[in-house]
């Protein structure tokens, strides 16, 4: 007699909001399949109201993120990177699931970015900032701060790293975000999420949804309390409707730019000052 | 909604209680069944209010707010700016009413009669030694007395915890009763600072006591603590209030305050009120939301069932 085959306890893919991960407030779920048709998960399936509180969430985080010192930013951004290639093997299931051809590569590159952008934070200011010759006697400098909170929409191919790349440059200068993660292949992010939560990044300062794009798109653009948006990952029929809201507020909308990834063209510290303000500062020099 | 008479300071059946009956009435306070008080307080604080009624219940929340400052550091400038917000919560929406009104130490009541004059919006101010009223007896009804004199229409007091606590009842209510007298003419709400009196049964005991002394309104805390006002406090008092209303046919209004900062409190309250003392009870006559930041989310949360946007603080005045 053979022993009973063990059922395996298998992990609830759930929202990632203000440090914990609560299923989403409307109970709704939707299936996550792989690239060749087997069920995954369920994930949890973001509504308007996850929505709101995520970017409440994000709100009440930002002040204290960005006040934190650059420096201090950047060494927890880089336990960030530490603590994925722990989950190395998870990472690389999910991507491999997701259909991607090479999926340790898709890490290497994942972790390798979030390491570069972890680099940038306490440069940033001295390489993107700086002093301005004017024809008055005044001390004239412009620095980059962080624009607030952004949403981001991920990509919906290249699970992890095509999110990587567009987080890592939002939170480097001091911003909170709300990221909707690909439909289609929202398991890295969640995973992601579970990493952000055991490094030492606060609560809030990252609350990933999982979910329809469809539906949580406008619900993002329309808020007036999100600053800016990262529509990567935004359908190209659902952009005027996009830009009609977020005219509202003036938010930021941005793109990833067009090129191939994996490419060093893929990381540039101008996706980072692209989510922030420039600030200029006049200040009066005696004679 | 229904007119319902405005209570009368310190009207019908406030006499009919003396001194020698503050410790009866506190020892035949029936005890109060906490889990069950907390289960009531938790499912009717779940009730969903949509839309429509929402909308009429965020507008009625603003016009039972009193808009409160009770900082060390408040000056007149800080309080014209809050009275003129209290008149106009939302300047570009004509719509939005008043609140019912600003809630402030003795000191700035002239300032904010100065600035309300002719708009409806009442001046309270605390008095009594708030926010501990264990200064000396004389000079806490002298403090009262002067806020009456400057023309305050309704006087926030507190409740003396300490010979409460301690059992002295009858030292209790003559306080209270004497604080009335000195409010003559003006709306007294009896602080009893629920955070710090321990039970439930306490605060049934409390609120009968204020409300025997001649309360007009029980108010659930100084804002003080970090303990506020909670649901079931406040229903606990609210029962308190229904059945005291049925015995002496007085009306004894309602007034929550301490950390209630987002519109879904409010309207929590709200529910708890339409359940315990009914429609009679829903207008600022008879119930008030002690808050500051509370009134910036209603107004957010009004335009947001208007528009179907979230807003966010930057569209709104700083307060």
């Amino acid at each position: 007699m053979s022993a009973p085959e063990r059922v395996p306890v298998k992990r609830t893919a759930k929202l990632f909001i203000g440090g914990e991960f609560p299923r989403s407030e409307s109970g709704r779920a939707y299936e996550v399949l792989s690239h060749d048709g087997r069920l995954l998960a369920w994930a949890a399936r973001a509504s308007r109201k996850d929505l709101r509180d995520a970017v409440r969430a994000a709100r009440d985080a930002q002040p204290g993120w960005a006040g934190r010192t650059p420096y201090n930013r950047g060494q927890i951004l880089y336990r960030v990177a530490e603590l994925m290639e722990g989950r190395r093997a998870q990472f690389e299931a999910e991507l491999a699931d997701a259909g991607a051809p090479d999926p340790r590569r898709g890490v290497d590159a994942a972790i390798d970015r979030w390491v570069w952008y972890a680099g940038w934070c306490d440069k940033v200011h001295q390489v993107l900032g700086g002093t301005n010759p004017v024809a008055a006697p005044y001390f004239n400098f412009t620095i980059p701060e962080p624009t607030g909170v952004v949403g981001i929409v991920a990509p919906p191919d290249q699970a992890l790293l095509g999110l990587v790349s567009r987080l890592a440059p939002a939170i480097v200068s001091g911003n909170t975000a709300v990221v909707i993660a690909s439909e289609p292949s929202p398991l890295p992010a969640v995973s992601l999420a579970e990493v952000l939560a055991t490094s030492d990044v606060p609560g809030g300062v990252v609350n990933v949804l999982t979910g329809f794009t469809r539906e949580l798109v406008p619900w993002l653009a329309g808020h007036m309390d999100v600053n800016a948006v990262d529509v990567t990952g935004v359908p190209d029929d659902l952009m005027p409707e996009v830009e009609a809201l977020a005219a509202e507020n003036m938010k930021r909308l941005h793109r990833a730019p067009d090129v191939d990834p994996f490419s060093p063209q893929a990381q540039s510290p101008y996706e980072i000052t692209a989510l922030c303000e420039m600030k200029t500062v006049w200040h009066p020099i005696g004679a | 909604m229904s007119q319902t008479a405005e209570i009368q300071p310190g009207g019908v059946g406030t006499q009919a209680f003396g001194p020698r009956d503050a410790a009866r009435l506190v020892a035949r306070t029936t005890a109060v069944d906490a889990v069950g008080l907390e289960e009531r307080a938790a499912s009717l604080g779940k009730r969903s209010i949509k839309r429509e009624s929402k909308l009429w219940a965020l507008d009625l929340a603003i016009r039972c707010t009193d808009l409160t400052t009770l900082e060390g550091a408040d000056t007149a400038g800080k309080v014209v700016a809050m009275c003129a917000k209290a008149v106009r919560p939302n300047p570009i929406d004509p719509s939005i009413p008043s609140v019912a009104a600003v809630c402030l130490y003795p000191e700035l009541v002239p300032v904010a009669l100065g600035q309300l004059k002719g708009t409806g919006v009442r001046v309270a101010s605390v008095a009594g030694g708030f926010p501990s009223g264990l200064g000396p007896l004389d000079a806490r009804l002298r403090e009262v007395r002067e806020v009456v004199e400057m023309g305050a229409h309704e006087v926030d007091i507190v409740l003396n915890r300490s010979l409460f606590l301690a059992g002295r009842y009858a030292q209790a209510f003559e306080e209270l009763r004497a604080a009335r007298e000195a409010a003559e003419g003006v709306h007294l709400k009896v602080i009893l600072e629920v955070g710090e009196l321990g039970s439930y049964d306490r605060v049934r005991q409390a609120s009968v006591l204020a409300m025997a002394a001649g309360a007009d309104f029980i108010k659930t805390s100084t804002g003080k603590l970090s303990t506020g006002a909670t649901l079931p406090s406040a229903l606990c008092m609210m029962e308190a209030a229904r059945d005291f209303s049925r015995e002496t046919g007085r009306p004894v209004g309602i007034k929550v305050a301490g950390g209630i900062r987002r519109s879904k409190q409010a309207v929590q309250y709200l529910v708890l009120l339409y359940e315990t003392l009914g429609p009679e009870w829903m207008t600022p006559e008879r119930f008030r939301i002690g808050a500051s930041s509370l009134l910036n989310d209603v107004l957010m949360q009004i335009d947001k069932e208007r528009t179907g946007r979230y807003q966010g603080p930057d569209y709104f005045t700083i307060d």
